[in-house]
Formats: C-alpha cells, structure tokens, sequence
C-alpha cells in the first residue's frame, strides 16, 4: 500500500517541485541580488530590493492595491450578501441559481474584462447609446480610470463572496428565524440581529477569497485601468519586462505572495477546515 | 422583503449575465460601430477567414489538451495518494500555488525558464507554455477528484482485496470506475482554465507559441473591433458548455 501511494504522489511532487516551488526559489534568489547592466541579474547580495517597497514611489502603488482590493471587497460583499439569502430561500430552485452564478464566472476571464472594455470605452456602448439619445455631446471618460477597474474587480471575483455566504445561509437554523419572530422581531431585525451575525463565518470565508486575489490582480487593472490605474502585479509585470529590473520585481512577487500565504494561513487556522 | 429580494435577484443576475448576452448581441451588428444597423455574420466570416487567429486557437487547443491530459491523470493519482492519508507538504503546496497571484506565477515560471536555458539548449515554445499549464491546473484537478473520493467509501477497497483483488486491481476495477465522473469535471475545468489563461502564458510563450487570448488581448487593447466580439461570444458558447457539463458531473 505504501509504496503504491508513494508512486501516486510522485509524479504531483515532481511538477509542484520542478514547475513551482523551483521557480518560486530562483525568485526568491533573485529578490536578493543586483540587477545588472544590460538588465541581468547579479552580485553582490542586498536586502535593499526589499527596502524599495517603501519607497514613496512604490509605496503608493502598494496603498492603493490595498485600497482597491479593500474596497471590492467591501462592495462585492454588499452585492452578494442579499443574492446569497435570496438562492438559499429559493427552495428547489436552488441548484439553478447557483450555477447561473457560477457558471459565467468560470467561462473566460478574459472575455469578462472584455465585454466591460466593450461597454465603457469612448466608443462603447454607453457612450453611443447616450450620445444618441441627445443626453451627451462628447463620451464620458467610464474606461481607463480608478472606477473602471474596480468595476472590473467586483464583476471578476463576486462569485467567491457568494457562495460561501450561500454555504452558511443554507446551513442556517430556520427555527432560529421563527423564534425570533416569535420573539417580536420584524424582518429586518431578524435579518440583522440573528441572519448576518450567523453569517459571519460565510463573510469571512468570502472576503478572504475575494481579497487575495483582488490584491495581486494584474489582467483587471491592466486592461481596465489602461496604465493609468496600476496596481500591484501592473508593478511586477513592468519590473520583468519594460523595467527589467528582475531583483526587485522578484522582491515585489515574494512580499505579494507571503501576505496572500498569511492571510489564507490565519484565515484556515481559524476555521480548521481544508479542501485538500 | 420577500419581494424586494426578488426584485434584487433580477438586477443581480443581469448584472452577472448582461455583459455577456450585449457582448454576443452585438457580435451580429452589420455596423463596425455599437449602433445597431442589422443582423449579419460578417464579423464571424472575418474571424473564420483570419489566419492569425486560425494560428492561435490551433495552439490554444494543442496547449490545453495535452496540459489537460497531463494534469488529470498526475492529478488523479495525486488525489488518490492523499485520500487515505494527508501529505501535509504537498497539500501545502498545491495550496500554495493556489493563493500565488497569476502574475507571481507567471514571472517565477519565467526566470526560471531563463535560469535553466542557460544550461540547457531550450527556447520558450508550446513545450513551455504547456509545462505551466500542468503546473497551475493541477490543485484544480486534485480538489474536484479528492472532493469526489471523500464521497467513497474506503472498505471497497479493502473488500475487493479481502475478496482477493491485488492493490492495483481494486484501484482500476473499484475505485477508479466510481471516480469517473470526478475526473471527467477536473479534465474539463482543467481544459477551461487552460483555454483561458492570458497572464501565465503571456509570461512563458516563445514567438511561435501565441495563443487565442493573447490574440485577444492585442485586439481588445488595439481598440474597438467586433471580431473580438464574435470570437468571444464563441468562447463563451464553448467554455460555458465545457463548465455546464462539469458542474452537472460534479452534482452527480
């Protein structure tokens, strides 16, 4: 039994060895030294790639990725909130209005950031819509700014705050709702003071999985942000390619990556469940 | 309540589903602009006839199959080796490569590729982009067969072997027809995801080796163009399928 087990995990070690961990090391390696003169990497070895991250110039990029993500967050969670109590009170319709939420959101990420590119530019949708309706004369600036982006976060991750809200609404007591209203609680109170706090451990789940990957986005800002809203992995794209500086473009990685671990590290600590 | 609710769901899924019905509506728009001038498929026929594209879909489809076939079966043997018995520092970095953002993955694939060419006479190519893709799809695959495995039951196994089954025949004969299902959703979200990757790939293609979204991408960011639109409406079409079907695979 044992040594078949082993040659079933092999193989998986072998690609996670080789394909990831291995390149996370080179990174890692990477983040520690010079960058050289034609934009190779090289001696002597330095911390300062990490100290660069506090540099004002970085710093602001840094804040406003936290921003970004903080406020998506926050508004896919207001967003979800009531579409997860509306499919778990939606009896045997459930299972379909779960995939109508899952479904898009698997389909393409790409073709998603597209279609609001195709809705918002000069010449989208909007705009000529508006435009021939009288309403405007010139297009609205809606493509390539702060708000844009984090439109684009909200529409891209809202599936991750939903569902698991939805697990834990599911799982939700109804006898809990009757004896509070039983109790002379109104709706809203009910939904309030017993739904939501019951709710919390759903919330949680939600926000850390909208949270980390909202925080290194790189495609959303990229294409909805057109240079002018950057984030995060905007940073790290430019410092391997345009920049070519690898050594702190490899330090921005690692750092990026280590919050991402902790906060699904504190976040699995707390609900001691797993998926693997 | 119950009816603002309602009202609420109606908004939140046209939200959700809009974007994309407008995006394939307009893929049929006679108009190279978003007015509507009439139905017609002239942007269908110039994607058809598009030899470029025609290039890029062939490597995405060359990329996800053989990633996809790669990480299903590592993955489904993966699966089963974690079933019975946890392997903390595997699962740990499955996890791992989960949570790492697409762009981290993209450019520690890249300097490692750099690092390892310079000792090895290899260029970036298809052999590159595919070798990421086992890597990024293979916690996909492990989480939907494990998923699946939990809802075995183990003495079946044990069963098969009291009733003189060797290990890999109550493997093969036992355990791996009940997991079909499993590993039929895992091989098609694995396919989905590879099919759709921009960032990874962007990072680890050669300038042979273009795929369909990064064809995409360069058409998006050029400006408007409704051939985008009408490849999109088809990957949509495509993949949605693809995912429907492994959703029902997966309920089942």
């Amino acid at each position: 039994m044992k040594r078949l087990r082993r040659a079933f995990l092999s193989p998986a070690w072998l690609v996670m060895g080789v394909l990831f961990l291995a390149p996370l090391g080179v990174v890692c390696l990477y983040s520690f030294l010079t960058r050289g003169a034609y934009g190779g990497v090289g001696g002597p070895g330095t911390a300062a790639n990490y100290g660069r991250l506090f540099d004002p110039l970085y710093g602001v990029i840094l804040l406003r990725s936290f921003l970004m993500a903080a406020c998506a967050t926050a508004l896919c969670l207001l967003l979800a909130f009531p579409a997860a109590l509306f499919i778990a009170r939606a009896g045997r319709r459930k299972n379909l209005y779960l995939q109508l939420v899952i479904i898009p959101f698997w389909t393409s990420f790409l073709v998603r950031i597209y279609a609001w590119m195709f809705m918002l530019r000069d010449t989208g949708l909007f705009n000529t819509m508006l435009q021939s309706l009288g309403l405007i004369r010139e297009p609205l600036p809606l493509l390539y700014n702060d708000g844009a982006v984090l439109l684009g976060l909200v529409y891209g991750y809202l599936p991750f705050m939903v569902l698991p809200i939805y697990a834990t609404l599911e799982r939700l007591d109804p006898n809990l709702l009757e004896a509070a209203a039983d109790l002379g609680a109104r709706p809203w109170a009910a939904l309030t003071r017993v739904v939501i706090p019951l709710s919390a451990p759903g919330i949680r789940a939600g926000a850390v999985l909208v949270f980390i990957p909202t925080l290194g986005a790189y495609l959303t800002p990229d294409l909805l942000g057109g240079g002018k809203s950057i984030m995060i992995g905007n940073l790290i794209q430019n410092q391997f390619t345009t920049a070519r500086d690898w050594p702190f473009g490899s330090a921005v990685s690692l750092a990026l990556t280590a919050l991402a671990m902790l906060l699904l590290l504190v976040f699995l600590r707390r609900r001691g469940e797993q998926l693997l | 309540m119950r009816r603002a609710l309602g009202l609420y769901a109606v908004a939140f899924y046209a939200f959700l589903h809009l974007p994309l019905v407008v995006l394939a509506v307009f893929s049929f728009n006679a108009s190279r602009f978003t007015l509507w001038e009439g139905f017609s498929l002239r942007w269908y026929q110039a994607a058809w006839r598009d030899p470029q594209l025609a290039e890029a879909t062939l490597n995405s489809l060359i990329i996800a199959f053989t990633a996809t076939a790669l990480s299903t079966v590592i993955g489904t043997l993966c699966a089963y080796g974690l079933w019975k018995r946890g392997a903390p520092a595997l699962s740990g970095s499955l996890y791992l490569s989960l949570v790492t953002p697409e762009i981290v993955t993209g450019v520690s694939l890249l300097a490692f590729y750099q690092w390892v060419f310079r000792y090895l006479h290899f260029e970036l190519g298809l052999h590159t982009v595919i070798l990421a893709h086992v890597a990024f799809s293979l916690a996909y695959v492990v989480i939907v067969v494990l998923a699946r495995l939990r809802t075995l039951d183990a003495t079946l196994e044990e069963a098969a072997m009291d009733l003189g089954a060797t290990e890999w025949g109550a493997f093969g004969r036992v355990t791996l027809p009940a997991l079909a299902p499993g590993i039929a959703a895992a091989a098609l979200l694995a396919f989905t995801i590879s099919f759709d990757d921009y960032v990874i790939t962007s990072m680890v293609a050669g300038v042979d080796s273009e795929t369909l979204p990064m064809v995409i991408y360069a058409m998006a960011r050029r400006g408007a163009n409704p051939v985008v639109n009408a490849i999109s409406a088809l990957i949509v079409l495509g993949l949605g399928g693809l995912v429907l079907v492994s959703e029902r695979l997966r309920a089942r």
